[in-house]
């Protein structure tokens, strides 16, 4: 006879958990007795959030399963904004809660929160465990479900008595859910006429999405690419899905893409989505999508096809199977006009920004960055303008080293999510690119940096703005910088500051690098850049980088919000 | 266009949470909705009266059915189905209209299951055309209140 929270840790233990997130709270201090005996690390957190970015960051740098463990209630929802954030990109994760003990349900307990209500839409499926004789099969669910189809985050509640009640159910195997059966494999009828559309098109053009990164098709898309010459866009998720370094690369496409990339999706005469949902940010202007093109889409999850945009050749299946069964069926094809094409619209337009500027540009930052880490760190961005120019000015080669907040656009991620992400991959360095703003939204998580000696770099580009928000009310909102300033300077008449200094900025990055034990330093000029970043890169602990960079800079080029993709904006002036 | 949508859900706590969540998040109005086990008591049919343009219908029967607890999931009106109504009226009736009502009772083939000294109730089981009808031609009558079972509907195929 077991109890439901060695049911749990058993569960986590076949799934081949080797890393837990979480903090402890009154409703599972069962699971956390339980948990202390168990044979894998526990990373105790500072906030219920940073667990879930924590969980994500691992699942995303290391393909497994991102697993968390909170308590009832508030732990609960402060996991919200993590699940929201996975299910939005396709992260698997399994998220454990406590909940009140079953008889307490309902009655506004202590800590109660009807969790699986809340959660319901930010989860691909959750569980409330009513009776411990189920929890052994649910965890395999749980598990199969976040893994499987287009993963996704599940959650499982657990009240109080069931993680103490026992049962002698055991589950072993692949549970059999009759409700869920993603469909794996491509339909061969439509491979093959994917394949002569590839091999007719004179202009072909893949689109490439978090799902070849997810479904660990980079090999089979790279190998596809090359043998059949067709050039590769990607979206942000997908960045590093395709050496960024080889000649086919147009890099990334949409609101913020290159030119040659969102060029060649208006240009091209099939385009054909691997992994890429069609997300608003990418398409522009739906009407005026791709408007040559024949639109082809391999995709998992079938409600993926034709949600935004008409598609014309649908290919449902594990996009792994379905580029191995096209590598089979397509040709070599001479396609010198349109890549010499689209190189020229490469070299006209380049990512750029003011190379002789005497201010320290967030831009130039993220070069060195690139140039220190010589292309092999793993990076993962805050939400904002840095998250833009760290898709512009460091180049990605390989999957798995690009972990972003694309869909939900969650500001706060980065630094948790770089933490797990350096739990999860001790082998690479791992840097994380941050805005001020971001990163004072959970600052606390560097504690957990600390105590397990994490070689994290923390890049903080401070311009003391919001920036994005700042940017959309230079172009779009007549300079009305409401809400967007961080410093005194500038700030509308009912948001003035007390003692309010020119150029005052709180709080002090540094000092509080140090006030959580990590080591900070600050950078504002130009020549300082490097010799921060190599320390950071060849320590043994966290580093903080705080670098003051110019406070408006713009990220160009720029697809106004409702626009086509040939509408870019690529300079104020 | 109002569409019909059928679904086999497993019979559990939650799911039909989980459905009409889905539609309502959506911002569509759900204006009928029946839940009855099946043969198999684990599953659950579900027939959903739902407002909207043929796209988004689409895109909510393939949200529908990726949800984990659902089965299978049908949009009846592009295909041949059967769809009937049960439908309960009370009407305050005096002796001199007693008459008149039971012969409408007796056209529209409705049956009267209550009989008190004010009032009666009637019920009709049909297509929604039929009970429109029905009701159109009570209007006259002091109808006091009515309760709709919502579509029930099967493909015919």
């Amino acid at each position: 006879m077991r109890t439901g929270a060695q049911c749990v840790i058993d569960g986590l233990k076949d799934a081949g958990v080797t890393t837990v997130f979480g903090l402890p709270g009154g409703a599972v201090l069962d699971l956390f007795d339980t948990l202390s005996r168990a044979p894998f690390e526990f990373v105790l957190v500072r906030h219920e959030q940073g667990a879930a970015h924590m969980a994500d960051g691992y699942a995303r740098a290391t393909g497994r399963t991102g697993v968390c463990m909170v308590t009832s209630g508030p732990g609960a929802t402060n996991t919200v904004t993590g699940l929201a954030t996975a299910h939005m990109d396709g992260v698997p994760i399994v998220c454990v809660t406590g909940q009140v003990p079953s008889h307490m349900i309902g009655n506004d307990a202590f800590q109660e929160a009807d969790t699986v209500g809340i959660t319901r839409a930010v989860t691909k499926h959750n569980y409330l465990v009513r009776n411990v004789d189920d929890l052994p099969r649910i965890m395999a669910e749980a598990f199969k479900i976040a893994r499987t189809g287009r993963p996704g985050p599940v959650l499982i509640d657990i009240p109080k008595d069931v993680q103490r009640a026992k049962t002698a159910a055991v589950f072993t195997g692949d549970p059999d859910i009759r409700s869920y059966k993603p469909m794996e494999r491509g339909h061969p009828k439509q491979i093959t006429r994917l394949a002569q559309a590839i091999n007719k098109a004179r202009k072909p053009l893949f689109l490439v999405g978090g799902g070849v990164i997810a479904g660990e098709a980079s090999a089979e898309l790279t190998e596809l690419a090359r043998k059949a010459g067709v050039p590769v866009a990607t979206t942000l998720l997908g960045l590093g899905a395709f050496p960024e370094t080889d000649p086919l690369a147009l890099r990334m496409v949409g609101m913020h893409g290159f030119v040659a990339a969102n060029r060649a999706i208006s240009a091209c005469d099939l385009l054909v989505s691997v992994g890429a949902r069609f997300d608003d940010r990418v398409t522009g202007k739906i009407s005026e999508f791709a408007p040559h093109a024949t639109i082809a889409h391999i995709d998992i999850d079938p409600s993926a096809i034709s949600k935004s945009v008409e598609t014309h050749i649908p290919v449902v299946g594990h996009v792994k199977q379905v580029l191995q069964a096209l590598l089979l069926e397509v040709q070599s094809v001479d396609r010198s006009g349109w890549l010499t094409q689209l190189d020229e619209w490469k070299k006209q337009s380049p990512a750029a920004y003011d190379v002789h500027s005497k201010v320290l540009l967030p831009q130039f930052v993220i070069e060195k960055i690139y140039e220190v880490s010589k292309g092999n760190a793993i990076v993962v961005t805050d939400v904002g303008q840095h998250q833009m120019w760290s898709a512009h000015f460091y180049k990605y080669t390989q999957p798995r080293t690009f972990l972003s907040s694309g869909g939900l656009g969650t500001m706060g991620f980065g630094l948790p999510a770089a933490i797990g992400a350096q739990l999860g991959r001790p082998d690479k360095r791992v840097v994380t690119i941050c805005g001020d703003g971001g990163i004072q939204m959970n600052f606390q998580e560097l504690v957990v940096a600390v105590e397990h000696k994490l070689p994290v770099a923390v890049v903080i580009l401070n311009n003391g703005r919001l920036g994005m928000v700042r940017q959309w009310q230079e172009m779009f909102y007549a300079k009305q910088y409401s809400a967007s300033i961080l410093t005194p300077d500038g700030r509308p008449a009912n948001e003035r500051m007390a003692d309010a200094k020119p150029g005052k900025y709180l709080p002090d990055f540094v000092m509080m690098a140090e006030a959580h034990g990590a080591l900070g330093l600050r950078v504002t000029r130009q020549e300082e850049v490097v010799k921060a970043l190599e320390k950071a890169f060849t320590a043994t602990g966290p580093v903080v980088v705080e670098c003051i960079v110019a406070p408006e800079e713009n990220v160009y080029p720029m697809v106004p919000p409702g626009a086509s993709l040939t509408e870019m904006i690529q300079s104020m002036a | 266009m109002k569409h019909i949508v059928t679904l086999l859900v497993e019979n559990k706590p939650g799911v039909l949470a989980r459905i009409v969540g889905l539609i309502s998040g959506r911002g569509y109005n759900i204006e009928g909705l029946t839940v009855a086990s099946t043969l198999d008591p684990e599953v659950s049919r579900m027939t959903i009266e739902v407002p909207g343009d043929d796209r988004v219908i689409e895109q909510v029967t393939k949200q529908l059915n990726k949800l984990v607890d659902v089965i299978k999931v049908a949009d009846l009106t592009a295909q041949r189905y059967i769809g009937q109504e049960l439908v309960f009226l009370k009407v305050a009736v005096g002796e001199e209209q007693r008459g008149a009502v039971m012969d409408l009772v007796g056209v529209f083939g409705a049956k009267v299951i209550l009989v008190q000294p004010n009032s009666l109730v009637i019920r009709l089981v049909d297509e929604q055309q039929k009970i429109a009808d029905f009701l159109d031609v009570m209007k006259p009558y002091r109808v006091q209140e009515i309760n709709r079972s919502g579509l029930i509907a099967m493909a015919a195929d």
